[in-house]
């Protein structure tokens, strides 16, 4: 008689068998070998970055020696290779911050310090970002504000890149607050802004005007020098 | 606050800047960084050897030891060191902590000095990193296990004064503490002994009678088996009977396995005695005497092996289960099979599928009794499939079986597996209370009052020496309650709240208000109207004293408040006797007060039960506990308004 169904079946999983016991012994290789290959590229280990010297640095900034190595150590601590990625720089900005979500006002911070755009921040933009806001002068600090503040770094503050930096702001917040952040709240805020410094109305606010309007306000100038000492 | 970013808040206070031009009310002020020194080493001395490290980096951790003004103690005038007199080896984990921010646990190290130095220092141990956590908590286990093992030792020493009943007791647990009790554990087990072989000897044909069929010694000698076993029977009753009396807790010894086995032994005998010689129950009798073999299980009193294996049949349960399982699995897919196999064939023992059970089962444990032959080629390949899949499943759960049998035998003693889940439920807990402190810690400041005071300060240049004044007395508590770096996290979170114009709370206060603005669209229940009548009882209990204070009539939902004048509040660090709403001030100093629920809330929405505001951190060294404690009672009363 011919092949019934069962013994059809059995041959078929002795087959199988055979085939595993082949492929045990590496003689018969699967089609799949090709994906492998990719295992073998290592990935290119992390960038080592060194600062450029103590004195060059010292020629930059306005920090004294010590300051400058207290500042490395502690930049070194956190980040072994030299540089900050924009990822990392949101986690730690971020644990500042526990009750809002501080991640998109930490990427505009980051473009902030990141000069020559390169997705990382190395210690030397850290540190003259740094001497910047606290031993620069009152016009410097107001030009490096307006620098944040104007995303597409065009000289000019749009309504939309304001309204993106308050929307950023209020997200630290978080959602329990003391009155509760209303949705309208960041755009009211920009229109006050835009109120107090737009002065030709021409709906975006320029450096000269950014300056000019900070320099009468008594707040504002006083709240700049307010974090003087905090190396 | 992790250590690892304290050094970058300087950078984050720094890029607060970017807040100040958008902002419309002044800034608070800066906390003082007084004695503002230059970053120094400091020397510590342990036991000889000297670690060095700069100050900042122990810093970081205020709670702890070295953190703290703890250490101060230890301060050696003569040579400017700090002098420990610990282990230099452990206080390497120790300070590497403060360097990476993560504790390990070196393996070399015996865990109960670990512990010991860990508490020195004021270190909890569930911050012990992820990578060496399992392997702390393990060595700890076994620990406790070895410690509790001794403690069982110690148990033989007598205490006077025992009662009869309570010295049975112990005679009968531990049969080395008096020869009375020896006696009696080696009669028992004679008599166990005995029963057991009379059961097994009855049975035995004993020589050929006149009639050709061959009687069993049971038969024979009845009147011998019996009183053989009427003696037996009377020892195993009245052993049980003592037992009962003398044991602290009837109720749990009569549901101990031991118990029951006993029962189960000496039943059999007294139904065999009450039921009279009938033949419908003559079945069921015979079945009675089987039970009288469970008397071997009584000998599991008198040896420790037989308890273990129980043990670790027991405790691998899981396993056991899960061979089962699987071999149920293969049993009913092999038997399937072969029974299709075959049925083609003639004469072939497979008649159904239960009936293929037994050759699977014979052939998978490699018994093979050849009972039940596949014919077929089909059912051939198939069994000899079934065999060899046979072997590999039986032959994997075992040696977890024999492995934990092992080390039961050797720990005499496991722990729980339940219990290891709870506790790292605990430990995950636990380090979540205290990193919730950061978040909460902020909260706990506003409400005590420890900031520096009003924002018309701000309008003054800022020279710390004014703001000295006001605030020499609140430097201490300061200095006492949140170190340096934390003030300055504080401020920088005031700065923020500032910028927005509106104030961090906690959650439950959120939600608080949260109801109250959807409330406060019912006329009828104006706040400032139910606050007045507030002091009378409602539905929910409360436990605080009230206070009224003038309020201000809420004309809507909260919004955005316009500046409003800053009045310095008379009461500084006030008792916080209230919880008072004032939804149009922003001054901080309404922070300290807040009113009582109207009685708008009915009890089921005020579920918004006893709150996360209190415990704010990880361990209360010494010096803080004064600030925490006067913080304690405070926040109890916030608590307890809302809780029901």
């Amino acid at each position: 008689m011919g092949i019934q169904g069962m013994e059809l079946f059995a041959i078929a999983v002795v087959i199988i068998l055979f085939m595993a016991v082949l492929k045990q012994f590496g003689i018969f290789e699967p089609m799949s070998s090709f994906e492998e290959s990719s295992d073998s590229d290592l990935e290119l280990s992390t960038v080592r970055h060194q600062p450029e010297g103590l004195d060059q640095l010292q020629l930059q900034t306005k920090f004294t020696r010590k300051e400058l190595q207290s500042l490395y150590r502690g930049f070194k601590n956190e980040c072994p290779s030299g540089m900050v990625d924009e990822e990392t720089f949101k986690t730690i900005y971020s644990q500042f911050f526990p009750q809002g979500d501080a991640t998109t006002y930490a990427h505009f911070l980051f473009n902030a310090f990141d000069m020559d755009r390169n997705g990382s921040i190395r210690f030397e933009d850290f540190v003259i970002g740094l001497s910047v806001l606290l031993r620069g002068s009152v016009t410097e600090k107001l030009n490096w504000a307006f620098n944040l503040y104007d995303i597409n770094k065009d000289g000019y503050v749009t309504k939309e890149e304001m309204l993106a930096i308050m929307t950023s702001i209020y997200d630290m917040m978080g959602r329990y607050t003391y009155p509760c952040v209303r949705d309208e709240a960041p755009s009211e805020h920009v229109d006050k802004f835009f109120q107090k410094m737009d002065k030709n109305r021409d709906g975006v606010v320029t450096i000269e005007e950014f300056i000019e309007t900070c320099q009468k306000d008594e707040n504002i100038m006083n709240s700049m020098q307010l974090f003087e000492n905090v190396i | 606050m992790a250590a690892g970013v304290a050094a970058w808040l300087p950078f984050a206070r720094a890029a607060a800047i970017g807040w100040m031009p958008v902002a419309n009310l002044p800034m608070p002020v800066a906390p003082a960084g007084k004695n503002k020194r230059q970053d120094e080493m400091i020397i510590l001395n342990v036991s000889g050897r000297r670690f060095e490290t700069w100050r900042n980096t122990l810093d970081r951790y205020p709670d702890t030891l070295l953190g703290s003004s703890e250490k101060e103690f230890f301060y050696n005038e003569e040579t400017k060191e700090y002098f420990f007199d610990r282990d230099p080896d452990v206080f390497r984990s120790v300070l590497n902590f403060y360097r990476t921010g993560k504790l390990h646990y070196p393996r070399y190290e015996c865990i109960s000095s670990y512990d010991e130095e860990l508490a020195f220092f004021g270190i909890i141990s569930e911050i012990i990193g992820d990578c060496c956590y399992e392997e702390y908590k393990d060595r700890k286990r076994e620990n406790a296990e070895r410690l509790m093992d001794d403690q069982e030792d110690n148990k033989d020493a007598k205490p006077p004064n025992m009662t009869c009943r309570e010295t049975m007791w112990r005679a009968f647990e531990n049969p080395h503490t008096s020869t009375m009790a020896l006696v009696f554990y080696y009669v028992t087990g004679f008599f166990i002994a005995v029963s057991v072989i009379t059961n097994v000897v009855e049975t035995v044909p004993c020589g050929t009678s006149p009639n050709q069929k061959e009687v069993p010694c049971g038969e024979r000698y009845t009147v011998a088996f019996f009183c053989m076993d009427t003696a037996c029977v009377m020892i195993f009753t009245v052993e049980y009977l003592m037992r009962l009396f003398a044991a602290p807790s009837r109720y749990r010894f009569m549901r101990s396995v031991m118990s029951i086995i006993d029962v189960v032994a000496i039943l059999p005998y007294y139904i065999g005695l009450v039921m009279t010689d009938n033949e419908d129950v003559s079945g069921a009798f015979v079945t009675l005497r089987v039970f009288r073999v469970f008397r071997i299980f009584k000998f599991s009193r008198h040896s420790q092996g037989l308890r273990i294996l129980g043990y670790t049949l027991k405790s691998c349960a899981s396993e056991l289960g899960f061979l089962l399982f699987s071999l149920t699995m293969a049993i009913i897919i092999f038997a399937t099979v072969m029974f299709y196999a075959e049925k083609g064939s003639s004469s072939s023992k497979f008649t159904s599928i239960p009936a293929s059970f037994w050759y699977t089962i014979v052939t998978m444990t490699t018994l093979g009794y050849g009972d039940m032959v596949p014919k077929t080629i089909a059912g051939k390949i198939f069994g000899s499939i079934c065999s060899l899949s046979g072997v590999l499943v039986i032959a994997l759960p075992v040696p977890v079986i024999v492995s934990n049998f092992s080390r039961i035998y050797h720990q005499n003693q496991r722990a729980d597996k339940r219990r290891a889940q709870k506790m790292q439920k605990a430990r995950l807990a636990r380090i979540r209370i205290s990193k919730q402190g950061t978040s909460n810690a902020f909260l706990h400041s506003k409400r005590n009052g420890l900031f520096s005071e009003a924002p018309e300060f701000t309008q003054l240049p800022y020279k710390m020496n004014l703001s000295e004044q006001s605030s020499t007395e609140e430097d201490q508590r300061l200095n006492k309650s949140t170190s340096l770096l934390e003030s300055q996290h504080h401020h920088l979170l005031h700065c923020l709240e500032k910028t927005t114009n509106h104030e961090f709370v906690d959650q439950q206060y959120y939600q608080q208000s949260y109801l109250e603005a959807g409330l406060q669209n019912y006329p009828s229940r104006s706040p400032s109207l139910s606050s007045r009548d507030g002091v009378s009882g409602t539905c929910c209990t409360r436990r605080s004293k009230k206070q009224h204070a003038p309020l201000q009539n809420a004309s809507g939902p909260a919004h955005m408040q316009p500046l409003t004048q800053v009045h310095a509040h008379p009461r500084g660090l006030q008792e916080l006797s209230t919880i008072h709403i004032q939804p149009l001030s922003t001054s901080r100093s309404s922070l300290n007060m807040r009113v009582d629920e109207p009685a708008s809330l009915n009890c089921q929405s005020s579920q918004i039960t006893t709150a996360i505001i209190s415990i704010p951190t990880p361990p209360v060294t010494t010096s803080d506990g004064d600030a925490h404690l006067r913080a304690g009672p405070a926040h109890q009363n916030v608590v307890k308004v809302s809780a029901l």
